[in-house]
């Protein structure tokens, strides 16, 4: 048996060359020192993503994208068919677990100012698949044809529609018409399972190949000391693999307490039920929405909170390029701060959307 | 011109006018047809002595829905039911006699009004007329 292993490994080695894949692994080194726990969030990230793929391709077998249908069918996945509960509620799960997991991976990124020079792509790369992964939540959660979900197209894609000059236009395009109807769900199915993933992947490819190639970030108030490395392979990918399992783990608990909802199915003539919500991630815009007056001044305050968070957004995928004292290698306390004010904002106006419902 | 530079001018805009030419319909395509939307005058929204004072119903009027409100005097009302501020369909609030977003607390009142919350601008009202048992709802003019 051992025999047939080294012959299989030898053939396959002679075409794909594995042992120079594994040299370079094994010479690959990574830093390792206090702040080492916040490098594992990416590889997790990857991992998740993995399983949404895995999931998603699995969901399709009986997912149906029509508004007569699309309910139904998640019914019968969750009711009727082996296992599709799991499926299911692994896919759901996951894609609220892997939001999370990525915004910690951009703020500890952010907060380690990993995100100097040379590594502003690897930034932008990742501030790109954020709002990727948060467009994949927002499709994706259309796709049940929920009371829910319905409502929450509509409120999210009405923010697109505020946008000065291209809004109306974007909006049509997004919902395939003038309001969420059938073409809005054919083509969320499409962004969901064809385009969005197309970009994603593109994304994530670029986005690792530089890891790969510029090597694991230092924090500035390290980069002059001696630092311990580990091995890229086999000592991190243990340890990368270690996380994975604890999550996945996770996953699996939560799915079997507290499976995902199928909801009640939209009625597009029902009054919007009351206390509804974005999916968490949504949550501190749509509360700030809530708060921002009618009009400021002569600006209508939903167009101008909408494009503060377009130019906020702007600025904090700019970081690398206006955080100059880190480019230099200098600690930036000012960019810190800003970080700080920003996460304690999405954290307050979150835990408000869930604790003053009525605010 | 030099004929190596005319040359690769010729190549990069043939290049170039090729991509375009495959991407125009690939645009084209993914830009939704425009469609011509019917747009509803006037719809029956119900029928005389279905709805008890202080109490409301959604009815469809074209594409959107619409909200016919019988008050506590029994004075029948009707707007439209989509919010102004981001198109969530609103409901009435029995114990306040205002129509409700739940969305992001948008209150109007029964003028049509924005009474508190963000909605930029008031709720359209719709006219009723009672023909027979039938409450026909329409735009006004």
């Amino acid at each position: 048996m051992k025999a047939l292993g080294r012959n299989l490994f030898a053939y396959l080695d002679e075409r794909f060359k594995l042992q120079g894949l594994f040299a370079f692994a094994e010479h690959k080194k990574v830093p390792e020192h206090e702040y080492s726990f916040w490098y594992y969030f990416g590889g997790i990230a990857l991992f998740l993503s993995g399983i949404q793929v895995a999931t998603g391709i699995m969901l399709l077998l009986y997912y149906t994208p029509s508004i007569d249908a699309a309910h139904e069918s998640i019914q019968f996945i969750m009711s009727q068919v082996k296992f599709g509960w799991l499926i299911r509620s692994v896919h759901s799960w996951t894609a609220n677990i892997l939001i999370g997991i990525l915004f910690v991976h951009m703020f500890s990124t952010f907060f380690l100012k990993a995100y100097r020079k040379p590594r502003e792509l690897t930034w932008i790369t990742g501030f790109f698949l954020l709002v990727l992964f948060m467009a994949f939540g927002f499709s994706g959660y259309l796709l049940p044809w929920n009371e829910l979900s319905f409502f929450a197209t509509r409120v999210g894609t009405d923010i697109a529609g505020a946008l000065p000059l291209v809004g109306t236009w974007l909006k049509g395009v997004i919902l395939g018409g003038t309001t969420v109807s059938q073409a809005t769900l054919s083509r969320f199915f499409w962004f969901h399972v064809a385009l969005l993933p197309l970009a994603a992947f593109t994304l994530i490819a670029i986005h690792v190949l530089l890891v790969q190639i510029l090597g694991m970030s230092v924090p500035i108030k390290l980069k002059d000391k001696k630092l311990k490395e580990i091995s890229f392979f086999p000592d991190f990918i243990y340890k990368d693999a270690l996380g994975w399992t604890l999550i996945l783990v996770l996953i699996g608990v939560i799915c079997v307490f507290l499976p995902w909802e199928v909801g009640k199915k939209a009625d597009p003539f029902a009054a919007t039920p009351l206390g509804i919500k974005p999916e968490w991630y949504f949550t501190f815009m749509f509360t700030t929405l809530k708060l921002v007056p009618s009009h400021v001044l002569f600006v209508e305050g939903e167009v101008l909170a909408i494009l503060a968070f377009l130019v906020g957004g702007i600025f904090w995928m700019l970081a690398p390029f206006l955080d100059r004292k880190a480019a230099r290698g200098e600690r930036s306390p000012a960019a810190t701060w800003i970080g700080i004010i920003l996460l304690l904002y999405i954290v307050v106006m979150t835990v408000l959307t869930y604790t003053v419902p009525k605010l | 011109m030099e004929r190596r530079r005319f040359i690769n001018f010729f190549l990069g805009g043939s290049f170039l006018a090729t991509l375009a030419a495959f991407l125009y319909p690939v645009i084209k395509y993914v830009l939704p047809p425009k469609q011509a939307e019917a747009l509803q005058k006037k719809v029956a929204a119900g029928k005389v002595g279905e709805l008890a004072p202080n109490s409301a119903k959604i009815f469809k009027f074209g594409a959107t829905p619409g909200i016919l409100v019988n008050t506590q005097e029994g004075q029948l009302l009707a707007f439209s039911a989509v919010c102004t501020h981001l198109t969530c369909t609103v409901s009435f609030e029995a114990s306040t006699g205002t129509l409700y977003c739940p969305c992001h607390n948008g209150r109007f009142d029964m003028t049509g009004n924005v009474v508190s919350g963000p909605p930029p601008r008031p709720i359209e009202a719709y006219a009723v007329e009672v023909v027979g048992e039938d409450i026909f709802v329409s735009r006004k003019a």
